[in-house]
């Protein structure tokens, strides 16, 4: 029985494989050419890296959507019942030498956040990649035992997660003054995005981080 | 060109491991080892932002969490083996 699963998966499965593989081959050559209108329109996007430009500006929508999809992964996670008993709030405590690794570390990863958000308006970096770093040191804090998991979320923390999305909203609903959801007028474009990023970084952090911080605890069962 | 063949043989072998080998802690090693050759993969493909991406979240972040819940089903047998 268990062999006869296994021949229909495999089948299942290079069917899957060959059916992909042949309509990539089969894709008709794409009518615009992306790459030159982007070059074309990036001195008007306020920033000097084009994928920097496409993901905040030219199709800004799509980043303030996955942004809320995010947010929305950890609101699910949250209504789901935890185990909240409150006995393993306090992190077991490592060893002093990863704690003073962790101590030592965690600035290091602090700067290199601000730097790849700073980077990433001329070079390969950004909200995304900063936060991910940011949720790193979230994640290294709490196996060092330095940092609790988070069984309730207070006020600040819950602002913390939400304030990318709403900064992204509130701007985007600022600049629909003139006309369209997310243009940002070319003087300020490099400014806002700037601010827009700034507080992506920090949420994308606090909620990566989550993901790890909160689900840490729910299992925690004798 | 030798570099990108020896990349490719070695994201297949480590996906096929992290498929395979029946010991859960070893699949998370050799999912997080598949995640960092897919990211030098994209350097690769000169697509250092999906590399970045991809490092810091398919390796790092869901290795972390992988490993965290392989963590917490071996504490669960331990209770119920004795």
């Amino acid at each position: 029985m268990k062999t006869l699963l296994n021949v229909v998966v495999l089948l299942l499965a290079s069917t899957l494989g060959l059916a992909l593989g042949w309509s990539m081959l089969d894709l008709p050559v794409a009518a615009v050419r992306l790459p030159e209108q982007v070059t074309a329109q990036l001195d008007m996007s306020g920033v000097a890296h084009p994928v920097t430009a496409v993901l905040l500006n030219f199709r800004g929508y799509d980043t303030l959507l996955e942004i809320a999809v995010l947010l929305a992964a950890l609101l699910g996670m949250l209504v789901l019942p935890r185990h909240v008993a409150g006995r393993e709030n306090r992190p077991v405590p490592a060893s002093t030498m990863l704690q003073t690794l962790a101590r030592l570390l965690v600035p290091l990863m602090v700067l290199v956040a601000g730097y790849v958000l700073w980077a990433g308006a001329y070079q390969p970096g950004g909200a995304f990649q900063a936060g991910a770093v940011l949720a790193g040191a979230g994640v290294l804090l709490h196996l060092a035992g330095l940092l609790p998991a988070w069984v309730t979320l207070g006020q600040t923390l819950r602002a913390g997660l939400a304030v990318g999305l709403l900064v992204f909203i509130a701007v985007g609903a600022a600049v629909m003054a003139q006309g369209t959801l997310l243009q940002y007028p070319p003087d300020w474009a490099g400014a806002l995005i700037l601010a827009i990023e700034a507080n992506l970084t920090l949420s994308i952090g606090l909620i990566l981080a989550g993901l790890y911080l909160v689900l840490t605890n729910s299992g925690e069962r004798a | 060109m030798i570099f990108d063949l020896l990349l490719a043989a070695a994201l297949l072998w480590s996906a096929a491991q992290a498929l395979t080998t029946p010991d859960l802690f070893r699949a998370v090693v050799m999912f997080i080892i598949f995640g960092l050759l897919m990211a030098l993969a994209w350097v690769r493909l000169s697509a250092p932002d999906i590399a970045l991406a991809e490092a810091a979240i398919g390796a790092g972040l869901t290795g972390a969490l992988l490993l965290d819940a392989v963590g917490h089903l071996r504490k669960k047998q331990r209770n119920r083996s004795p």
